[in-house]
């Protein structure tokens, strides 16, 4: 049976990790030179990779990651450096490209484990140099021993914003200021469910008291106005909760609401897709073991709907253990699920407390560019409903008539906004305006690849 | 925009160039880092007269950190390593 696993961070290692104790030697292809996926992201060599300083309270977990992932790599058929761009399901074909030359690999089962990026909501001034999203301020330090600058102001919510804020003062920058979009009372009625997880809990609560005690700005329930500056950025400006607005000087900025499915492979297989009203995301159908409804395809991490590391790791075991009981073997998983379904009631917990702002998306000013790769604005998308020849009613249409997610990023960036900004154009719902469909390649190849 | 060195810079030092500008940066760093925290302060113009891009996601994903690398063609900057002697325009 030939299997092939796309992804080489948490859920990937556990799927390869199951497939090679069963006995199946998967092909095992990450775009990345090394696994481990952006959360376990090691430096490269010459870098030191001291555990505690660069995962901290996830030191131990990281750790064993890797160790799985060192030990399957010499295990399975492992390709690195390598891009899969695009899928044929029908054919159960994956077309690859490593070091600008083509390949095609044969699968009968599939596993797709292709992660998440951040979920950005366009700020006036957000192209400028010196602007981040959270994940990659996150890496800077992480991989790179690198701050994005010397006095950094971080804006956003969700666990990421208070987590990159206290590693960057652990490391010595000066933080400006932590910006949470989200109102301290949201929080706090969320905060029963979040009991559910009490070590992830816990650990939020103390970034932000460690925060609070070392005198570090903090605002929540901010509205944010603009990121200033001409050639670089020179400060942030917001809204305060009582409406006064307030200002930081800074020299950089982190900014991300969450995360977003990498899902596009799915997509491209004729994966049906759903809006999860809960994480306000798009996800690709599964069933709670990872099964996709296209025959030989399964789904497991953050590619396949938010859920965390800790999740991503059960789930892509979990798929691989689906694929074992659909070829025949018997495999028990009572216990694996009952762990999944607790993680998912907390997870919930966890939306409810940081919700995605979509009236920020929505209410970005006409003036202020919302797609980086085409330089559109808001008012530029949301002229498309009337015209120029056909109104645009969905997101696909806006896409023809103004070029929204048209660049080189095809999306990934702007997707979100787009649909707050049209839907509420249209008065309709983020759902009723749809998504931006997937288009191979998934990432710009160069046309003069070989097959 | 200048990346701020804050941990493990004791390593071996590179040297590159930006449109012909020496760079100096160390072993490991990532055209990104070695671009942005040796001083050359953007990596692109954005097409549409939008002003200067430095990279956003710096994990591959939103393709705007592109950078030209004589004999290599367009990389992203923030997807791979810095080489000593690498010719480096502005994507």
């Amino acid at each position: 049976m030939k299997v092939a696993v796309v992804g080489a961070g948490p859920a990937g290692v556990r799927a390869v990790e199951v497939l090679l104790g069963a006995g199946i030697r998967p092909v095992w292809i990450d775009e990345a030179a090394d696994g481990g996926g952006r959360i376990y992201q090691r430096p490269p060599a010459p870098l030191q990779r001291d555990p505690k300083a660069l995962y901290g309270f996830e030191a131990a977990r990281a750790s064993d990651l890797h160790a799985a992932l060192d030990a399957a790599k010499p295990r399975a058929d492992w390709r690195p450096d390598t891009l899969v761009w695009n899928i044929h399901s029908g054919r159960k074909q994956l077309n690859t490209l490593n070091a600008g030359r083509q390949g095609v690999v044969e699968y009968d089962a599939a596993i797709l484990c292709t992660g998440a990026m951040d979920r950005v909501v366009p700020v006036p001034g957000w192209t400028l140099p010196g602007v981040t999203t959270m994940g990659g301020a996150q890496i800077a330090l992480k991989s790179q021993g690198c701050g994005i600058g010397r006095q950094v102001a971080f804006l956003g919510s969700g666990p990421l914003l208070w987590l990159v804020a206290y590693q960057y003062a652990k490391a010595g920058a000066q933080i400006a200021a932590v910006l949470d979009t989200t109102a301290f009372a949201t929080k706090l009625a969320a905060a029963p469910g979040l009991l559910r997880g009490p070590a992830t809990f816990a650990k939020g609560l103390y970034y932000v008291a460690w925060l609070r005690a070392h005198g570090i700005r903090i605002a929540e329930g901010v509205t944010p106005l603009a990121i200033e500056g001409t050639g670089d950025v020179t400060g942030i400006t917001w809204r305060d909760a009582a409406g006064r607005t307030q200002c930081a000087a800074c020299d950089a900025v982190g900014l991300g609401w969450g995360l977003k499915p990498e899902a596009q492979l799915a997509d491209l297989a004729g994966i049906p897709f759903d809006f999860d009203a809960l994480q306000h995301n798009w996800v690709p159908r599964r069933d709670a073991a990872g099964r996709s409804p296209v025959p030989g395809l399964y789904l497991a991490g953050d590619g396949s709907g938010i859920g965390g590391a800790e999740v991503a790791e059960l789930a892509g075991a979990r798929a691989a253990m689906a694929l074992l009981q659909d070829a025949g073997h018997a495999v028990e998983t009572a216990a694996l699920d009952r762990r999944l379904a607790g993680l998912a009631r907390f997870r919930a917990a966890l939306e409810k407390a940081f919700p995605f702002p979509a009236h920020l998306a929505a209410g970005l000013p006409d003036d202020a560019l919302f797609c980086r790769c085409e330089g559109l604005t808001a008012g530029e998308l949301r002229a498309t409903i009337t015209g120029p020849t056909v109104a645009a009613p969905e997101l696909n249409r806006a896409k023809a008539v103004s070029r929204a997610g048209m660049g080189r990023c095809q999306g990934r960036v702007c997707g979100p906004a787009a649909a707050e900004i049209l839907a509420a154009k249209l008065g309709c719902t983020v759902a009723e305006v749809g998504r931006l469909r997937g288009q191979a390649p998934v990432k710009p190849i160069p046309l003069v690849a070989t097959p | 925009m200048r990346l701020a060195r804050l941990r493990d810079t004791d390593r071996v030092p590179l040297h590159l160039s930006l449109e012909g500008a020496g760079i100096a940066a160390l072993e490991g760093d990532t055209l990104l880092t070695a671009l942005l925290a040796g001083g050359g302060g953007y990596l692109r113009e954005g097409e549409f007269g939008d002003g200067r891009r430095a990279g956003f996601c710096l994990m591959g994903a939103c393709q705007d950190c592109w950078v030209a690398v004589e004999g290599l063609g367009r990389v992203r900057a923030c997807a791979t390593l810095a080489r000593p002697g690498m010719k480096v325009t502005r994507g």
